[in-house]
């Protein structure tokens, strides 16, 4: 039971930190129906901010948890601001062509933020320094989930609440979901398009970021090549939950969160990338819009 | 004198904005094992120079390409010097039959090293137009193309290995594979939306590498297998160098086998099937055009050139691992197609050469290979989607009067 119970948090982990990630390709996809590929990117940009940080910090004397906050403020400020020129550069000139060409665009700023970071910084591993204390009140319980997993959970939970807040609660929330049903109309009614798409861009970087955080403090290790995996996955995720459907990505990410951990505590750790892949292809044969998302008719 | 003051402004603030955005990538280094900080300032001052010039290019272009567009609306032919040669069939016959004479004497001219690059740049020739049949033809993007050369390769190194299987015999299995998955892959998937079979072709190609690497007793994992028979010929022996001669002739076959296969099929029903898909899906679908049957020949068809390139490949490199077969390797091919023009034959080729033979020839931007290729597919789609040579396209038109119906050659410009 216990072991269950191990895998299960673990999976929990997991799967909300592929939510946080995939939230930003549903949201991207669903105003402007484009796969941000370059997502994955700046999940890893945002690890390697909060590394460098955090590593500048430690040698410069500094050390606890106060850095592990700055770090990952630091880190979600230059994720916004890489994903914001993302968007200006790459996909802005690009709006009314063929999704193909901003498909291909997304694809070439992928493997030119990967190799950009692989230049500027090492093609390997760098550690990352533990900066999460242990709790001493989870101490009976550390077997089944440590404190690293929970402050995970914690932060996720607070940044989906804040999300969810933002989109229903607020103006800026509204003119987004306005933006998503009908983007022309939206333009009609006044509202700023492009600085809607901008925002978005924005919100969904600095989710990547703290995902990217949380995982690079969690797991101990970054490299320039972080995000490509994590990106695939928090895509299924997206589909998987339905793309444009908030909650739907959270539960993808939950989903494959645990079927990954299940599967790698049950059968084979070689194989729990697999996983993910084979779930993307069935889902994508027996319900292509996702469990909950909504099933399009093409009018002409 | 306003507008040339408001520009510099800008290009300020654009350079100062990428000072600040590369600013810990670029010039903050730490080693975290040794705990040292480099500071490598002198970088800011190239990020800063580099990004106010390229400010200034990219307005240009920028305005010059939306002018450009407004041109084409009216209707006025846009079309390059270069473009009006290419049309002009007689003389591009002449061209082709040249660059054909120049291909065979080449090994008789250079040395085996020089043919051996050779034959890289021709594979990945043979693999740009595979994958533009996919791509560039039919508009399905796949990335996981790598997948297919490694099936290849790999049933060729296992057929050799555990059955003794030669080169000749292998060859069209090889393809066959390639094909088979193709089709296996590509049912499910591809009646779906063009976004999701880029992402589960992805996928794809990851899941081969996995599992080459995982499942030991079939492709003996990370380490690859190694001795693969070189091709033979009535069983001749032969040297190093006589063979990669050979091999080398084998792949200017295979190019032009695949040129006249795909110029051929271009042109034919199916060829105008695939180009009307890609254009406009519903109304492919209205007019009686089997979506799903159209899409899966063209992703079959890509699959199967890749899998007897992958039998060549292994043939010619004697020994492969997993590690041949990454996404970069798929990212590669697929810059050869976007930055050569998308459904272009010609233009396949040329891409395939410069992306192949400009790495190996200038060292010192080897290593700025994968970031200058992910650069120019941006650039590519915003400022000429069409590619370097735009892919000539049949259109009948009819001439005033005249009772007889002119074949005239236009690009394909959207």
């Amino acid at each position: 039971m216990d072991y269950f119970l191990e895998l299960f948090f673990s999976g929990l982990t997991r799967g909300s930190i592929y939510a946080l990630i995939a939230l930003g390709y549903t949201m991207v996809y669903g105003i402007i129906q484009l796969i941000n590929f370059a997502h994955g990117e700046i999940y890893m940009i945002g690890a390697f901010v909060a590394l460098i940080v955090s590593g500048v910090c430690t040698i410069y004397g500094l050390s606890g948890f106060a850095i592990l906050i700055l770090a990952a403020a630091i880190a979600a400020v230059y994720a916004a601001a890489y994903g914001f020129t993302l968007e200006r550069v790459a996909y802005r000139p690009l709006r009314g062509s063929p999704r193909l060409s901003a498909l291909i665009s997304a694809i070439g700023m992928s493997i030119f933020l990967q190799n950009y970071v692989l230049l500027a910084q090492t093609p390997d591993f760098l550690p990352f320094p533990r900066l999460i204390p242990d709790l001493a009140f989870i101490e009976p319980v550390a077997h089944i989930i440590g404190t690293p997993e929970l402050v995970i959970l914690i932060t996720t939970l607070i940044t989906m609440v804040v999300l969810t807040f933002l989109i229903k609660k607020t103006r800026v929330g509204k003119a987004m979901r306005a933006t998503q049903q009908d983007l022309s109309m939206a333009r009609l009614v006044g509202i700023n398009v492009d600085n809607v798409i901008s925002l978005t861009f924005i919100i969904g970087s600095v989710m990547a970021a703290i995902g990217g955080v949380l995982v690079a403090s969690y797991i101990g290790q970054v490299s320039f090549y972080i995000g490509f995996l994590a990106g695939i996955k928090a895509f299924t995720a997206a589909v998987l939950g339905g793309i444009g459907s908030i909650p739907g990505a959270v539960l993808g990410g939950l989903i494959i969160g645990w079927s990954e951990s299940f599967a790698a505590g049950y059968i084979s750790s070689d194989y729990e990338d697999v996983i993910t892949f084979v779930l993307l292809v069935v889902i994508l044969i027996f319900r292509p819009a996702g469990i909950l998302g909504k099933v399009h008719k093409q009018k002409v | 004198m306003k507008i040339i003051l408001r520009d510099f402004k800008k290009s300020l603030l654009i350079s100062l904005w990428f000072m600040f955005l590369t600013f810990p990538l670029v010039v903050v280094r730490v080693n975290t094992i040794e705990n040292v900080v480099v500071w490598r300032w002198s970088n800011l001052i190239w990020v800063a120079a580099g990004s106010f010039f390229l400010s200034y290019l990219w307005r240009y272009m920028l305005a010059r390409r939306n002018r450009r567009r407004k041109i084409a609306e009216e209707g006025v032919e846009t079309r390059g010097r270069l473009q009006m040669l290419l049309e002009n069939e007689q003389l591009r016959n002449r061209v082709l039959a040249i660059l054909l004479a120049l291909a065979l004497v080449f090994p008789l001219v250079f040395d085996t090293y020089q043919t051996n690059i050779m034959v890289t740049a021709l594979i990945f020739v043979v693999l740009g137009l595979g994958l533009n049949i996919g791509v560039g033809l039919a508009g399905l993007l796949d990335l996981g193309y790598v997948a297919f050369f490694g099936l290849g390769a790999y049933c060729y190194a296992i057929l050799n290995h555990n059955f003794d299987l030669g080169f000749w015999f292998v060859l069209p299995i090889g393809g066959m594979i390639g094909c088979l998955f193709g089709v296996i892959l590509g049912f499910p998937i591809l009646r779906l939306r063009g976004d999701y079979l880029a992402i589960v072709t992805l996928g794809f190609g990851m899941l081969f590498r996995v599992i080459m690497e995982n499942w030991e007793t079939l492709s003996s994992g990370p380490s690859g297998i190694a001795n693969i028979d070189r091709p033979g010929l009535f069983g001749l022996e032969m040297t190093l160098a006589q063979s990669t001669t050979y091999i080398y002739y084998i792949m200017v076959a295979l190019v032009v086998l695949t040129i006249i296969v795909t110029n051929r099929l271009k042109n034919s029903r199916i060829g105008r099937a695939w180009i009307a898909l890609r254009e406009d899906e519903v109304a492919c679908v209205a007019m009686g055009i089997d979506m799903g049957r159209t899409k899966l020949s063209a992703y079959a068809l890509g699959a199967f050139w890749a899998g007897m390139v992958g039998v060549i490949f292994a043939a010619k490199t004697t020994f492969i691992n997993p590690a041949s077969f990454t996404f970069m390797e798929s990212a590669i091919i697929l810059s050869i197609v976007v930055l050569g023009g998308m459904g272009s034959i010609l233009g396949v080729i040329l891409g395939a050469f410069i992306l192949i033979l400009l790495p190996e020839y200038l060292r010192a931007f080897a290593e700025y290979r994968m970031l200058i290729f992910g650069a120019a597919m941006v650039l590519m789609m915003i400022f000429r989607p069409q590619g370097l040579i735009s892919g000539l396209r049949q259109v009948y038109t009819y001439k005033g009067h005249k009772t007889h119906v002119g074949v005239k050659e236009q690009p394909i410009n959207e």
